[in-house]
């Protein structure tokens, strides 16, 4: 699953002591972290109970390397699980920049996506790519847990195809932020 | 004599400034005016014959037509198994009420919901601060012509270029 030029795959070798894969340094990184994608436990609203589904032993997201993390700080990926309210937007926020780089983000379910059927409400934020840039979408209301599970893959394959090296050392552009000001919005 | 007969007798001896009404919409009522809303509210706990220990709900109606908004409080005896429904207005404007959070602990976030989406403030309410919308939130959103603002610290109020149901037009 990956669309990079054949030189830069991994060789995976016997050798004397076992084996041993050759590769491009940024191949590797990126084997490591793709297989360690923790999810940040965290949701707003109703799509948050097919989340915890997500993590339970049906669909066992474990096996992927994707575990859940009771901190923002030891989270790779935030889902915005469920309906974000203006109330709980700066808190999102504060969430987000709390997390190390590098960052992803899945907006799980329709509610997070585009603020979903809660276009004529008052105290509904239209969207969570209004707060913080979003990665992934996933339709549905609630997303079931095998499509959360795809989200978490597409962002697998986003991290393999990344020149990781690249992207840490600032050569490559950041996603648009869409609320730059956040840092002095909260309290 | 009905339960709510007895109910209805012993309140008009209570409280004799309140009004009763039978809601030929919903549940028999009493209006009473905003000055005697805690002392009947007090009475109505404390008397052993209608014995009111819980508060079920505590809610606001935004009233334009009459310049007033009212606060209808929903109460039941486990005592005696009966309910009751009490109602108090106040202006529009600045309209103040006193708080009966020291007469049910349960109304203090009800208060709180009640001057967030209405604009009520209670006198005496310990802390009264929003509880649904942020603290910086402009206006009162229950109320029948509140406008939203297009943004609120920097984020569209509305999904760009989404084709959104009509908001309603005071
Ligand atoms: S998308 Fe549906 S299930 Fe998910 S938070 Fe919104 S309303 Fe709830």
């Amino acid at each position: 699953m990956t669309t990079d030029k054949p030189e830069r795959e991994l060789v995976v070798e016997a050798g004397p002591e076992g084996g041993l894969v050759v590769g491009p340094i940024d191949r590797l990184l990126n084997l490591a972290r793709k297989h360690s994608l923790w999810y940040m436990l965290f949701g707003t609203a109703c799509c948050a109970i097919e989340l915890m589904q997500t993590g339970g032993p049906r669909t066992d997201a474990d096996r992927f390397g994707m575990v859940f993390r009771s901190t923002p700080r030891q989270a790779d990926v935030m889902l915005l699980a469920g309906t974000i309210t203006y109330k709980m937007a700066s808190r999102v926020r504060l969430l987000y920049e709390q997390m190390a780089e590098y960052r992803y983000v899945i907006a799980m379910g329709s509610c997070a996506s585009t603020g979903g059927l809660f276009q004529g409400s008052y105290a509904v934020v239209k969207g969570g790519d209004l707060i913080v840039p979003v990665d992934v979408y996933l339709p549905g209301c609630p997303p079931r847990p095998e499509a959360l599970v795809e989200g978490l893959m597409l962002v697998q394959q986003k991290m393999e195809r990344e020149p990781w090296l690249k992207k840490a050392h600032g050569k490559l552009p950041q996603p648009v932020d869409p609320w730059p000001e956040g840092a002095e919005l909260h309290r | 004599m009905s339960q709510i007969e007895t109910i209805q007798a012993r309140l008009l001896e209570l409280v004799p400034e309140s009004s009763w009404s039978d809601g030929a919409a919903g549940d028999p009522f009493a209006a009473l005016p905003a000055d005697g809303w805690h002392a009947a509210c007090l009475a109505v706990r404390d008397d052993p014959a209608l014995g009111f220990d819980f508060l079920r709900s505590l809610s606001g109606v935004d009233r334009p037509a009459d310049d007033r908004i009212e606060v209808v409080a929903h109460l039941f005896s486990y005592k005696h198994r009966h309910a009751l429904v009490l109602k108090t207005h106040t202006g529009r404007d600045g309209g103040a009420l006193p708080s009966i959070h020291d007469v049910w602990p349960a109304a203090e976030w009800y208060e709180r919901e009640i001057f967030d989406l209405l604009g009520v403030r209670f006198e005496g309410h310990r802390d009264l601060r929003r509880l649904l919308m942020p603290e910086d939130w402009q206006g009162h959103p229950l109320r029948k012509d509140y406008r939203e603002a297009e943004h609120y610290r920097g984020i569209p109020t509305r999904r760009p270029g989404y084709a959104a149901p009509d908001r309603d037009e005071p």
